[in-house]
């Protein structure tokens, strides 16, 4: 048993390289990064030289961006689950509209008669109500998966179809509309969103956290005597963690509510308006911190806890999962039923953003929460995934689609170069890994 | 050694079958503590299925387990370990995505105080085993799918022996490994034996069967052809028990 790695000789190594190894950053991060930026200031350039100006660089647009991305961005959590398994999610988008048809009649035709409408308990029992159900139609796709050894690919191609056809038949083709006054504010708009103070709040826990995790990773490296990260590194790393975080509450808080909300608020508040306007902040949407609550226990879960190590291993190797003792087919279940729960979840945030819950939310949904994480690096062969590099996949998605609505691409441009993008994006993530072995 | 005592292990009349095929068809065979017993025979002589009803990876469909004379139900990995049995197969069962430590803590991770896994434990222990087992190990940060087969070997020898196995069983342990560090395993099989440990050894080299095992129990066809003393037979009989499924006459 000898081991022939050799230490490399350090003198032919590039500062850049040099860098990375000291930081510890994850080349392919800084790769989607960079990708995400490139479009951006692509699409923003586009516009400002060949339309009508540059309009993606605006903290209105990437606030919009950001509300957009979250529905897919919380599926797209649980798919890397289900992928690194080597399993398949194709009914997640017919979840969402069913659980949000659910959401909506149980807003608007039961719970008002039964507890008065407008009552504050109203949208917590309907987000319970919904995310219940999303679970309860993943365990029972995981169970026939699992226990009944059905194709997964199978089972949730036939639950797209079967979960949209009880969407259309529990309202009978019909939108429910409105949705609950509180219940609305989960989806972002105006008032969805937590304000200047707020977000700064929500900007600073965010940097403790970040000072906190980089304190405790090198204080448990000195307890068993490994490797520590230079301290420039360290310093580094979390001067970017905090910059990008207040450049993240700058930005939000740079895009102001729409004077017309402003004195509706003004009035209902009794507030005299300046003849300049009042510049009330959105700050970050709820939506969107939801979204990052959810990416944070979902990263928490799939490299600080057991459950999350041995979705790993049955990706890596089933046959060495079972043998170790993990029961495979139950965590399959569990895996469904956590992918059900988040497609209700999304089913919140999507239909509270459009106050309604319509037969067509979530149509195409899954391929591009399937594309998301597949471009934020989750490998279908299984065992490979991240949830930032989903949530990432999100926004690289979405951007590209605001980018084009935007500049005016037709909706089938759009399809082209989002489907080619796929395909690209999966061929340069081959080649990197190739490289990297 | 001589069979004194009740045996670590003993598996009674056991029978398996797949699809009509009986596997393992009334195999008994037995261990005891400080013991190494080859299982010998052909490729699908029911060697490796008749090992996997004592690690938990089948159910017998008849027949009895019983450890240190008391029987016990092995209806799955988990009791098996539970049982103080590891198993270091064939094929490693490593899954190769994650890194050393996780593999070898695979089903049984240090978890804090707080509920979540303590990978710098993990590590802090693998570091600890391997200096002892392969002290040239050191990439504990990479999947254990960019390890040499020796590495790999080393990783899945360390996660049986690093949780106090009382019985331990080895897929051909040294299959796909050099000189070198066969002779690393075969020193580590003493030693294990020198601790009290009853291992099973599947094995095709006869010379490795010569020299470290106590007993070999011969597969034919899914049915023992029997057990022999080593010390008591040569090479060539325990050849021809392989091949023509026949107990040599002296040892009987």
């Amino acid at each position: 048993m000898t081991d022939t790695s050799t230490p490399k000789t350090d003198q032919n190594v590039s500062l850049l390289n040099r860098f990375l190894r000291a930081t510890e950053i994850d080349t392919r991060l800084l790769g989607m990064v960079g990708a995400l930026l490139l479009i951006w200031f692509g699409f923003h350039f586009y516009g400002a030289i060949f339309g009508n100006g540059g309009f993606f660089l605006t903290p209105r647009n990437l606030w919009n961006l950001s509300v957009q991305t979250s529905s897919i961005g919380i599926m797209a959590t649980g798919m890397v689950l289900v992928i690194v398994t080597r399993n398949i999610d194709l009914s997640v988008g017919a979840v969402l509209g069913l659980t949000a048809m659910i959401m909506g009649l149980l807003q608007v035709n039961v719970l008002p008669p039964l507890i008065g409408l407008g009552n504050p308990f109203i949208w917590i029992i309907a987000v319970i109500v919904g995310m219940a159900a999303g679970a309860l139609i993943g365990v029972f796709q995981g169970w026939l998966i699992a226990y009944r050894g059905i194709p997964a690919f199978i089972v949730t191609l036939g639950g797209l179809l079967v979960w949209r056809g009880c969407a259309f038949l529990s309202a009978g083709g019909r939108t429910i509309s409105p949705v609950d006054e509180n219940f609305a504010l989960l989806g972002g708009g105006p008032y969805g969103a937590v304000g200047a103070t707020g977000s700064w709040i929500v900007g600073l826990l965010a940097c403790a956290g970040v000072i906190w995790m980089l304190h405790s990773g090198r204080k448990q490296r000195v307890m068993h005597d490994f490797k520590l990260r230079p301290m420039w590194a360290e310093a580094f790393l979390a001067v970017v963690g905090c910059g990008a975080i207040i450049g993240a509450v700058l930005l939000v808080n740079a895009y102001p509510w729409p004077r017309g909300i402003v004195n509706a608020y003004a009035k209902a508040n009794n507030i005299t308006v300046p003849p300049e306007g009042l510049f009330i902040s959105h700050g970050f949407a709820i939506p969107v911190l939801i979204l990052v609550a959810v990416g944070i226990c979902m990263t928490i879960l799939m490299t600080r806890t057991r459950f999350g190590r041995y979705v790993f291993a049955i990706g890596g190797n089933p046959e060495a999962a079972a043998l170790a003792g993990i029961n495979v087919k139950w965590m399959t279940l569990k895996i469904f039923a956590l992918m059900g729960m988040l497609a209700g979840l999304a089913g919140v945030v999507a239909s509270a953003r459009l106050n309604s819950a319509t037969n067509a939310l979530g149509v195409f949904d899954e391929l591009y929460v399937i594309a998301a994480a597949v471009i934020g690096g989750t490998s279908l062969a299984g065992g490979l995934g991240t949830i930032y590099g989903a949530i990432l996949g999100a926004l690289v998605m979405q951007s590209l689609q605001t980018g084009m609505v935007l500049i005016g691409f037709d909706t089938s441009v759009q399809q082209i170069v989002v489907g080619s993008v796929l395909v690209f994006a999966v061929y340069l993530d081959n080649l990197y890994r190739k490289k990297v072995k | 050694m001589t069979n004194k005592g009740t045996p670590l292990v003993e598996m009674r009349d056991i029978s398996i079958s797949f699809g009509g095929i009986k596997a393992v068809d009334h195999v008994t065979i037995d261990l005891h503590p400080g013991e190494v017993v080859g299982l010998l025979g052909h490729n699908g002589a029911g060697k490796s299925t008749l090992i996997k009803c004592l690690s938990g990876a089948y159910q017998a469909d008849a027949g009895q387990i019983l450890i240190d004379g008391k029987p016990v139900t092995i209806g799955n990995p988990r009791d098996a370990r539970a049982q103080n049995i590891e198993t270091i197969y064939q094929t490693l069962a490593l899954a190769d995505n994650l890194d050393a430590a996780s593999n070898l803590f695979l089903g049984r991770e240090i978890i804090s105080p707080m509920g979540f896994v303590n990978d710098s434990k993990m590590e802090a222990e693998t570091r600890k085993i391997m200096q002892r087992l392969n002290p040239n190990f050191k990439k504990f940060n990479v999947p254990v799918s960019a390890l040499s087969g020796g590495q790999r070997q080393s990783v899945a020898i360390a996660r049986a022996v690093y949780f106090n196995a009382r019985i331990l069983i080895m897929d051909e342990p040294t299959a796909a490994l050099g000189p070198q560090e066969t002779e690393m395993v075969s020193e580590l099989i003493q030693e294990l034996k020198k601790q009290g440990l009853g291992i099973f050894l599947i094995e095709h080299d006869i010379h490795n069967v010569m020299k470290l095992c106590d007993r070999a129990s011969v597969m034919k066809n899914g049915q023992l052809v029997g057990t022999v003393d080593v010390d008591k037979v040569t090479d060539e009989d325990i050849l021809s028990m392989i091949i023509l499924g026949k107990k040599p006459e002296k040892a009987a």
